[in-house]
This record gives C-alpha cells, sequence and structure tokens, in this order.
C-alpha cells in the first residue's frame, strides 16, 4: 500500500490513515473525525426574490443620475480651474524658497562697487545637508577689496541639481549673504549648467516667478 | 426580397447624394470629437485640447494627421486578412446606417425633386438595426483576429453588450411604429406634426436612448474598452489608420444614434410651436437637434461611472427588456382602444 511510505499530513482523513483494515462505512462526518459545526446565528437567511421597494429604488436611481448630471452641468457653469502654465504661473508666497540669490551692499555711488555680504566662511557648506555648496575663500587685500570682511568667497559654487531647498544655509549664514529666492524654473538641458557660479547668484534674478498678494 | 422604397430619384443623383452624405459624416465625426473632448473638459473643471488653432479648434486634424502618417503594424498573431478588413467593417455600417437619417422631406432642387436623405425604405429601423447587427462583426472580428487576450475579451462584451441591448432598443421602437403605423422614417416624422413622440413614448425614448448609449459602447457602459482591465478593448492592438477607423466609426455611430432618436422622438425636421421654416432649413434642423442628443451623450459620460459587468447584463435583461416589452404592449393596447 502506498499509505504506509508516506507520512500523512495533518489534515488528511483518520480513515485514510488506518489502511487497509478499517471499513468504509459509517457517516461521513464520523469517518472524516470532525465535529459537526453548527452554524448557529452565523447563518444568513438568503432570500431569492426581488428585492421589496423596487419602484422606490429605481426612483431613487433616477433621481441620483439626475443629481449628478446636474452636478457636472454646475461644473461647466464655475468654468476652468486650469492655470495655463507657461503662459500663466502660479504666484508664490513670500517665504517660498526658490533659487538661491547672493546679496552685496547696497551702494548709491557707481564709482564705487558695493562689497558682497559673503565674507567666505563656509558655514553655509557645513550647514548644507546635500552637500551642494562649494566655497573658497581668499584675502581682501587693500587693492581688490570684494567684501566687507577681511576674506572674501573667490569661488562660490551651488549644485542645484542637489539642492534639496531646505534653507539651512540662509539660517547659518551670519551676514544674511545668502537668501532663498523666488524662482523654481530650474530645468535645464545639462546637469553642468546647473551648477550656479558666484556671478550668477549675485545677478539679480529675472524675476520670471509672480509674487502672492497679501491675502490672496 | 427587396423593401418597398417610399420615393427615389435618378440613379445620378443617388450617387451624389451618398457622396455627400460620406462627405458630411467626415465632417461631422471630427466636430464631435473636438467637442466631446472640449465639453469633458469643461466638465471636469478644466479647458480640454486649446493648443492647435483657435481654441484647439484643429486638434482631431492634428490627431488624424498624426494616426494616418503612422506605421502600420500589426501583431505577429493576428489574422492578416481578418485584421485588415475588420475597422472596414465597423466604418462601412456606420455611414450606411447614417443614410438613413431623414435630413428633410422631398426637395424642389433647381427644379430636380430631391429627397434630404440617403435612403427612404418601408424598414427604416430594421434597416439600422440590420446594419448594427453587422457592425458586430467590426467589433468581433477585430478583436478575435488580433491575437491578443485583451482585445478578445473587449471584443466578446461587446458582442454580448450589443446583442442584449439592441433587444430592448428594438422594443423601444415598437411603440412609436405602432403609434405612426409605418416604418418608414420620413412618414414617421410627418406623423409627428401634432406632438412629437419624445412626449406619448417618454418611456421608449427613455429605454431608446439608455440602449443607445449601450449600442454605441459608450459611457457608463463603455466595458469594452474598460481601460483599467481591457488596455483598450477590441482596438487594442490596432494602431495608425485602423484605429482611426474605428475611432471615425464609433463616434458616427454615436451620431447615428442622435439622428436616429432625432428622427423617431424629437420630430426630425419639424419645429415646435407651429413654426413653418422654409425648406431649406430642415437639415440645419435636424442637426441642431442631433447636437443636442450628442451633448447629452458627453453630459452623460462626463456623469457616470462604468458599470460593472454583471450590473450591465442585470439592467438590460432584468429592467430595460422587461420595460420595452411592457411599453410596446400598453402602446399597443392603447392605440387598439383608440382607434
Amino acid at each position: 500500500m502506498d499509505d504506509q511510505h508516506r507520512t500523512p499530513s495533518e489534515g488528511e482523513p483518520a480513515a485514510a490513515q488506518a489502511g487497509e483494515g478499517t471499513t468504509r462505512e459509517g457517516p461521513l462526518q464520523a469517518r472524516l473525525n470532525v465535529k459537526a459545526w453548527s452554524p448557529g446565528e452565523d447563518v444568513i437567511e438568503v432570500t431569492r426574490s426581488p428585492a421589496p421597494g423596487a419602484a422606490r429604488s429605481t426612483w431613487r436611481a433616477f433621481r441620483e443620475t439626475a443629481r449628478g448630471l446636474k452636478t457636472t452641468l454646475g461644473r461647466i457653469a464655475e468654468g476652468p480651474n486650469t492655470i495655463q502654465y507657461p503662459e500663466e504661473k502660479v504666484p508664490v508666497y513670500p517665504r517660498f524658497r526658490g533659487r538661491h540669490k547672493l546679496h552685496r551692499f547696497e551702494s548709491d555711488d557707481p564709482t564705487y562697487p558695493s562689497l558682497e555680504k559673503c565674507v567666505g566662511c563656509s558655514l553655509c557648506a557645513a550647514a548644507c545637508p546635500a552637500d551642494c555648496i562649494r566655497v573658497v575663500a581668499a584675502e581682501n587685500t587693500p587693492e581688490h577689496r570684494v567684501s566687507a570682511g577681511e576674506r572674501y568667497a573667490a569661488v562660490y559654487e551651488i549644485n542645484l541639481s542637489r539642492c534639496i531647498f531646505c534653507g539651512y544655509c540662509e539660517l547659518a549664514c551670519p551676514f544674511d549673504a545668502i537668501t532663498m529666492g523666488h524662482d523654481y524654473e530650474l530645468s535645464d538641458y545639462d546637469r553642468s549648467d546647473l551648477i550656479f557660479t558666484k556671478e550668477m547668484l549675485l545677478a539679480e534674478p529675472l524675476e520670471r516667478t509672480p509674487l502672492r498678494n497679501e491675502g490672496e | 426580397m427587396l423593401a418597398v422604397v417610399g420615393y427615389y430619384e435618378e440613379w445620378w443623383i443617388q450617387i451624389l447624394k451618398a457622396i455627400i452624405i460620406f462627405a458630411v459624416a467626415l465632417q461631422l465625426v471630427p466636430i464631435v470629437l473636438i467637442t466631446e473632448r472640449k465639453l469633458l473638459g469643461r466638465f471636469q473643471g478644466r479647458y480640454g485640447p486649446n493648443r492647435v488653432g483657435p481654441y484647439g479648434a484643429l486638434q482631431p486634424l492634428a490627431d488624424i494627421l498624426k494616426l494616418l502618417t503612422k506605421e502600420q503594424f500589426r501583431p505577429s498573431t493576428s489574422v492578416g486578412m481578418l485584421f485588415a478588413i475588420a475597422p472596414l467593417i465597423s466604418i462601412l455600417t456606420a455611414v450606411a446606417a447614417f443614410a438613413i437619417i431623414p435630413f428633410g422631406n422631398v426637395q424642389d432642387i433647381f427644379g430636380t425633386p430631391v429627397g434630404l436623405y440617403g435612403i427612404d425604405v418601408s424598414v427604416g429601423p430594421l434597416y439600422v438595426f440590420a446594419f448594427g447587427a453587422i457592425a458586430f462583426y467590426g467589433i468581433m472580428l477585430g478583436g478575435w483576429s488580433s491575437g491578443s487576450k485583451y482585445s478578445f475579451l473587449g471584443a466578446m462584451r461587446g458582442a454580448a453588450q450589443l446583442i442584449s441591448y439592441e433587444v430592448s432598443q428594438g422594443l423601444a421602437l415598437v411603440g412609436v411604429i405602432i403609434t405612426a403605423q409605418t416604418l418608414s422614417l420620413t412618414e414617421i416624422v410627418t406623423a409627428q406634426k401634432g406632438m412629437w413622440y419624445v412626449v406619448p413614448q417618454v418611456v421608449g425614448f427613455l429605454i431608446f436612448l439608455v440602449a443607445g448609449f449601450a449600442e454605441t459602447n459608450r459611457a457608463p457602459f463603455d466595458l469594452t474598452e474598460a481601460d483599467a482591465e481591457l488596455v483598450g478593448g477590441y482596438n487594442t492592438e490596432f494602431g495608425g489608420g485602423r484605429f482611426a477607423s474605428y475611432y471615425f466609426a464609433e463616434y458616427l455611430n454615436v451620431l447615428v444614434v442622435a439622428g436616429i432618436v432625432t428622427t423617431v422622438f424629437l420630430g426630425g425636421w419639424l419645429m415646435p410651436f407651429g413654426i413653418h421654416p422654409p425648406g431649406w432649413v430642415d437639415p440645419f434642423v435636424v442637426l441642431g437637434k442631433m447636437a443636442i442628443v450628442t451633448f447629452l451623450f458627453i453630459w452623460v459620460r462626463a456623469t457616470l461611472p462604468r458599470l460593472r459587468y454583471d450590473q450591465l447584463m442585470s439592467f438590460g435583461w432584468k429592467v430595460l427588456l422587461p420595460l420595452a416589452t411592457l411599453n410596446a404592449l400598453v402602446t399597443a393596447i392603447v392605440v387598439v382602444a383608440v382607434h
């Protein structure tokens, strides 16, 4: 017999385990060694007949359809909510963190170039969690004075493809030399074009982004 | 046996009419296409296509150009001949069914009396249903010959749906036919002089409309192209010009149903309140009414979610069919009692 060679699995009927000797008689439940399961309160009566209140539910379906049609027609009356993006821009909030800006001291004298606020301390680079700022400082000399402090940033680069726009650089800066601007259209065809140099960050932004008005 | 034809012209006029009908259908479909996309946009709080041409009006042109310039390809599992023929069947039956919609009665055009319809047969609605039945083959063969599961499932669904809803659609018209006592569509229109059949046959109108949504495979009965389950339904494997033909046929079918509804229930070219415009206005009246019905189609598409398959079947067989039968019965009894 096959039964002797294979180990019976757990759920297998008792009769099969016994092999040749047992009779195949008796009620199925006894043979299978299972207790009769009483459904008790779990049984749900199923009635196969037309649902009561057919007329009312038909009317309800009709009414709900009409209500749906009214709702969609209301959307036409409301007009589209689309903002035609490239032509029309969503105004940003004043505290929106967009592309960085570097600042200079304001100077009214055109012959005397205004000094940069950045002193090349590299605190922004230290604060940057994405490690996207690179600062190389150099000494100011009387002949060549760039910033108001002792030193200035000879190289100041922000890799905007790494920047996460967290604004920590702005917080870390002791001279408010770097702030987050409102520019968010920063896509480019080349990754290297996304490394913004000091000149690009110092230049007046193109002001492409409208600012949200009070209460808007 | 050939059906008795109510009125027919010289052979050259008939050929001319055939060309004009094809041309009109070809003009109307892109209009419906762009209207649907624009309206769906508005229903959903957006603009819809608005980049090609003024207000996006040239969008269908761009779409068709794109489709027609695409490479013709077919899956290696497809059955070549049928794969090529199936979209043609769809488009042909749609145009043929369009031929029966009367845009006006017989009119004098440069001294020649011309009926403003493709053909006025004495079995009008039957003619439509006959071509509707042949249109199954377009869907069935298209889905089957693609050799793809999704296409086949979509085709089976489409066929089952079309067959079940055609019954109620036909029965919904029976009431009108009993009332008008004719099967010719032009005579059905002229029989509506006193009152459009939408008033006495409102149940038939609603049934026909709902069955019409199903017949044209449109929301909420667009199970044939349930994107989430079937990719694109029976036309999944079709691309380029063939897909364009299917698309064309689909929208032409909407127009055909709109035309039939206009003719049978909305008084065809007749104007309400006893206004009798000159004969040349009639086609525009019909087109205007068709536009209203098409708007309803789009409106419903924007509103109702897709039915489940068993809901679709039980609705067709357990609700629409008994209602349509009852409608025909009651109409018959009332007509006999009145006469």
